[in-house]
């Protein structure tokens, strides 16, 4: 267990930030397990930017590092993303 | 906010200082005006912002623990004495003040009174803050889901909310604690760190399919999380909120 891990519900505000839309709520399927997981319940860890890691097999889902203007967000890990419209 | 997919971009509100109430020696209620503020949903919480003369910048989320009510929002705040952000709130801010807010944000950890079933809410610590504000507005819904609270507190001193939850126990509503570190003379509840054996006495079961609510510091939300499923509860049942050593 990592002291530094979160839950996905922790970045709600980053998320909402870079989608402009409620993002914990979304589904994201890992592209490594295929489980289908809502961002709020995937694990988070922090650093120079943050990972979404997979609950089930701990692949990085997703990686978004921001400075004070722009985000760069890697979406290599996870295979779908269904969002409420 | 509930069932409107379409937020628009998040921005950061000037929030005034309104109110303090002091739960705990560590832990303080800081009250805020709002103005402008969307209304929120128990469990959801917010991003606070402080910027330093110098142009730093530190930001921290917090839960929000009152039911929606204007433009009111508390949060409560445990003092990290290392804490980057946590001692300015609770030791330095006054009545008046003002600092930025943004939210609400995460619909993961929420809870509506119009969801059916019992709750079974875990908290370690300033971890009842969310958990809180779905109690408090189970009572404003006069919503009779039954519902227990198994909170885990260092010591009877450290119990946040603990006159409130003693007034609105009844009801379908039972408050259970455990004390960690010291008990009060007489002390004959639950004396140790939350456990599967701890669990299942608390209850509901998961033949009764609570919705199940847990939030505190990571290890503690770890140790309850990998006690329930073993126990039988649904692992999507169980909703996390975790804290980790950032919080300050």
């Amino acid at each position: 267990m990592d002291a530094l891990m979160l839950d996905g519900n922790a970045v709600a505000g980053l998320l909402r930030e870079v989608f402009s839309v409620e993002m914990t709520t979304a589904i994201g399927a890992c592209g490594n397990c295929g489980a289908n997981e809502e961002v709020g319940a995937m694990r988070v860890f922090r650093g120079a930017g943050i990972v979404l890691r997979c609950p089930h097999c701990d692949n990085a889902l997703v990686k978004i590092v921001r400075d004070g203007t722009r985000a760069w967000i890697d979406l290599r890990g996870v295979s779908t993303l269904e969002v409420a419209l | 906010m509930a069932g409107t997919a379409v937020l628009g971009r998040l921005t950061w509100h000037v929030a005034n200082v309104v109110d303090f109430v002091t739960e705990t020696p560590r832990v303080k209620t800081i009250a805020f005006d709002v103005p402008g503020w969307p209304g929120h949903r128990a469990g959801q919480h917010v991003d606070i912002r402080l910027t330093a003369e110098d142009g730093y910048q530190a930001q921290r989320s917090y839960s929000i623990a009152s039911t929606p009510d204007g433009t009111r929002v508390e949060l409560t705040v445990e003092r990290l004495d290392d804490g980057e952000v946590s001692p300015y709130l609770t030791d330095e801010l006054r009545r008046g003040d003002q600092i930025e807010l943004r939210g609400p944000v995460g619909g993961y950890f929420v809870w509506e009174p119009s969801q059916a079933g019992p709750l079974l809410l875990v908290a370690g610590g300033s971890g009842v803050a969310p958990l809180m504000a779905m109690i408090r507005l189970r009572a404003a819904a006069g919503s009779d889901a039954e519902t227990r609270l198994l909170l885990s507190s260092r010591g009877w001193e450290d119990v946040i909310y603990r006159d409130e939850l003693e007034q609105l126990g009844g009801d379908g509503l039972t408050v259970v604690h455990t004390l960690t570190r010291s008990q009060p003379v007489g002390w004959t509840g639950y004396a140790r760190r939350v456990d599967a054996e701890m669990l299942a006495e608390v209850g509901p079961g998961p033949t009764a399919s609570p919705r199940v609510y847990v939030c505190g510091p990571t290890p503690f939300v770890e140790a309850v999380s990998e006690a329930l499923v073993p126990l039988g509860h649904d692992p999507r049942a169980i909703k996390t909120e975790r804290f980790g050593p950032t919080g300050g």
